[in-house]
């Protein structure tokens, strides 16, 4: 190979959607989960507004209540199976995991494009439930039995659709543990591995232990539909309390898988902005990890009034208020390497501030949740819907976003416009908040969730945020135009380093990255990944 | 730093990685297991519930049966372990001879299955069926589990002789030897893996009185 065949990038090269489609290039297939991702999140946030727009007066506004039930069940199966689970780990994980761990791809390959294709496939059924029948189901995106066995909706598909999700996603995990432990650099420890690397490292581990059991939870809801068993039925024995479990003992865990990669984003982005070492690398670490195992043990906080015995309940309380303490040492570990860095404010580290911001907001709205006695109360209310949103969308969802503006000039090697990004930053920032805070107050006023309509005295709230759901969607429209509009945009060089102060192993290499990532050996810096004193020299 | 031409990475996802292959087996074996845990618990909950309905559902189910099938399969994993040895000692012909037995007992445990489960469906005991429609309450349950968990385990096995027939191809036309065997040696961890959960579903089903 010639030196001039090693600078093509990994875009340059075969061409034709085939190229794409059945590449077995990480990078590639990280832009074709990008792309199909991206598609379904803005499906999604539509159903979203739709919702909202609902809410704008009591009574009936848009549509009746069954199609409100159906619209609220499409918009949590698409955003949660369809968006937020896959989001990060298989976008910017595929992406930049092997190029962070200074290698050339992931350890399988193969299993890698199969995972998008198994992605696609249930995409597909979830989607096709839309056309036909009763239309798509109206359960809730948590299926709950008896009533997920009884309805006409079509609760089979979308229950089988996020069963076929499900491999895609342990798909994804085997791959990532397997290319952690196997394909790191020579010189690289687990301990000198970049922060992004150890949260999808435990969030693979999440994907891999919990999703199975949703898997078998699902297939029995199929069998149960299809047989007319009634595995969860009183009258012959069963327990509809058991389905709760079984559901949540994934479907917790799920939570930190869309959480955790978050982090890493965000670990990633502090230091190049604050042109510093993070502070407290082994506690952000170790802290994953520690997230990921308690993760395991609180799911029957979900079900405080479903009925389980005082002392599970207690349990189950005292163990969520334990996930508090390894998320906040991530907090203060952030915020204490802003402290005395010279902050360089670019549009990635707004998004990573705002995330701070808002998934304390997120944080601590869920300790009220996991106590006991505020929980009876709150309940099933908007409460739950505000704590969620600000946890993943203002969390996750901002962390994703400004993933986007951070790796942006390194993936296409173009640029967007920042004063664009700001500008769409604020809209989204303002607009986020008005959205969802008023939930949190009309949670504690007590407004149920999951209803089309709502009593004359919650109006006030409903119309604020509302509003906002309207500024949110004009961020959002600003954003992905801008980000849009960067491929048409004259070109600036972009070099290898577009920020100055990456210091990661990407920040290494061409932008974008040849196929096979480095054209010459990456440096790793003397003390760890952050070591901003020994900073190794990077040549155009 | 110089730039290297036709510089590439020691550390490459695309080289032949024995070790790598071996993990991602365990790892998917690790989901295997957690799948049917789900079911595992499911049952341990209803058995509880329904000590009785379970009791005397289960003496509907033949023991030897279940017991040939044990036997069977604890042979097939001697076997197929047998074969594994034979390629690291370069036998191929031995291996796939191994292999070929290992198939003719999943073979047997799925005719015995079949005789088992025709008996229990002319008996009207399927799902849907008038028989099963009117089982006092629990022992239904106990029968949709028998039907989904025995069900759920021969696709295992289904899929299991699938992988071993790859591997007695790659064996035949000799892209399996002596130092690269990991194809034989991943058939052989499912097979085990499949063995040892019909290990915990027959004294589930038939044995517990």
């Amino acid at each position: 190979m010639t030196s001039k065949a090693m600078s093509l990038s990994y875009l340059q090269g075969k061409n034709g959607i085939f190229s794409w489609i059945f590449s077995l290039d990480h990078k590639r297939i990280a832009l074709l989960y990008l792309y199909s991702i991206l598609t379904f999140f803005i499906t999604g946030a539509t159903l979203g507004v739709l919702m909202r727009l609902e809410l704008l007066n009591p009574g009936k506004d848009l549509m009746e209540a069954q199609t409100y039930n159906q619209v609220f069940t499409m918009h949590g199966v698409i955003m949660i199976f369809l968006f937020i689970i896959p989001s990060i780990p298989a976008i910017f994980g595929n992406f930049f995991l092997p190029i962070m761990l200074g290698t050339d791809d992931v350890s399988f390959p193969r299993l890698n494009l199969l995972s998008w294709w198994i992605y696609i496939i249930g995409a597909i059924m979830a989607l096709s439930t839309l056309l036909w029948g009763d239309g798509p189901a109206d359960t809730g995106w948590t299926f709950y039995a008896p009533y997920s066995v009884k309805t006409g909706t079509n609760v089979t598909m979308s229950v089988l659709a996020a069963f076929v999700l499900g491999f895609a996603t342990i798909l994804t995990g085997l791959n990532f543990i397997v290319t952690i432990h196997r394909l790191r650099t020579p010189g690289m420890t687990f301990l000198k591995m970049p922060l992004f690397a150890w949260a999808l490292y435990a969030t693979s581990w999440i994907q891999l232990l919990a999703t199975p059991i949703i898997g078998i939870t699902l297939l029995m809801i199929t069998a149960e539909r299809v047989f007319g068993v009634g595995l969860f039925d009183p009258s012959i024995g069963g327990d509809p309390i058991l389905y709760q479990h079984l559901f949540w003992i994934y479907s917790h865990p799920a939570v930190y898988i869309m959480a955790l990669p978050a982090f890493g984003i965000i670990s990633e982005i502090l230091p190049t902005f604050a042109n510093r070492t993070i502070f407290g690398y082994k506690a952000i670490a170790f802290s994953s990890l520690a997230i990921a195992f308690v993760g395991y043990f609180v799911w029957g906080h979900h079900m405080f009034t479903a009925g389980m015995s005082g002392t599970a309940r207690i349990i189950f309380s005292v163990m969520t208020f334990l996930v508090a303490i390894p998320t906040s040492v991530k907090v203060f570990n952030w915020v204490a390497t802003l402290y005395k860095g010279s902050i360089n404010v670019q549009p990635p580290l707004l998004y990573a501030l705002a995330f701070i911001f808002q998934f304390m907001i997120g944080g601590l709205t869920g300790v009220v949740l996991g106590a006991l006695a505020a929980d009876i109360h709150l309940h099933d209310t908007h409460f739950v819907v505000g704590h969620f949103h600000y946890v993943m969308f203002g969390g996750t969802g901002f962390a994703l976003f400004g993933a986007l503006h951070y790796w942006y000039p390194k993936m296409w090697g173009r640029m967007y416009n920042k004063l664009v990004a700001n500008i769409a930053f604020v809209f989204l920032f303002i607009g986020f908040n008005m959205l969802y805070f008023p939930m949190l107050v009309l949670g504690l006023m007590g407004m149920p969730r999951r209803y089309y309509d709502y009593l004359p005295e919650f109006h006030v709230p409903n119309m604020i945020s509302t509003y906002g759901s309207w500024i949110l969607a004009t961020g959002l429209l600003l954003m992905f135009g801008n980000l849009i509009a960067g491929a048409w945009r004259k070109r600036e060089p972009i070099g290898r380093n577009y920020w100055k102060t990456g210091i990661t192993l990407e920040w290494q290499t061409l932008s974008p990255p040849p196929v096979s990532n480095f054209d010459r050996m990456p440096v790793l810096p003397k003390n760890g990944p952050y070591d901003y004193d020994n900073k190794p020299e990077i040549e155009e | 730093m110089e730039h290297v031409s036709g510089f590439s990475l020691p550390n490459s996802g695309h080289n032949r990685d024995a070790e790598a292959s071996k993990m991602g087996m365990w790892l998917f074996l690790f989901t295997e297991i957690l799948l049917f845990g789900g079911l595992f618990i499911v049952y341990m909950v209803y058995r509880s519930l329904n000590p009785e309905a379970f009791l005397m559902a289960s003496f509907e189910l033949n023991v030897w049966m279940g017991t040939t099938n044990t036997v069977v399969l604890l042979v097939s994993s001697m076997t197929i372990a047998m074969s594994i040895t034979a390629i690291q000692k370069g036998n191929r012909k031995l291996s796939i001879q191994l292999m070929v037995l290992t198939l003719v007992a999943a073979v047997i445990f799925m005719v015995v299955k079949y005789f088992e489960w025709s008996a229990k469906i002319e008996h009207g005991l399927f799902p849907g069926q008038a028989v099963y429609d009117n089982l006092p309450p629990g022992e239904s349950l106990f029968f949709f589990l028998y039907f989904f968990m025995t069900g759920l385990h021969v696709f295992h096995i289904i899929i299991g002789s699938v992988v071993i027939g790859f591997a007695i191809h790659r064996t035949a036309k000799g892209r399996t030897t002596k130092e690269k065997y990991t194809l034989t040696e991943n058939a052989g961890l499912l097979w085990h893996l499949v063995d040892l959960i019909w290990i915990y579903l027959f004294p589930l089903f038939y044995l517990i009185h």
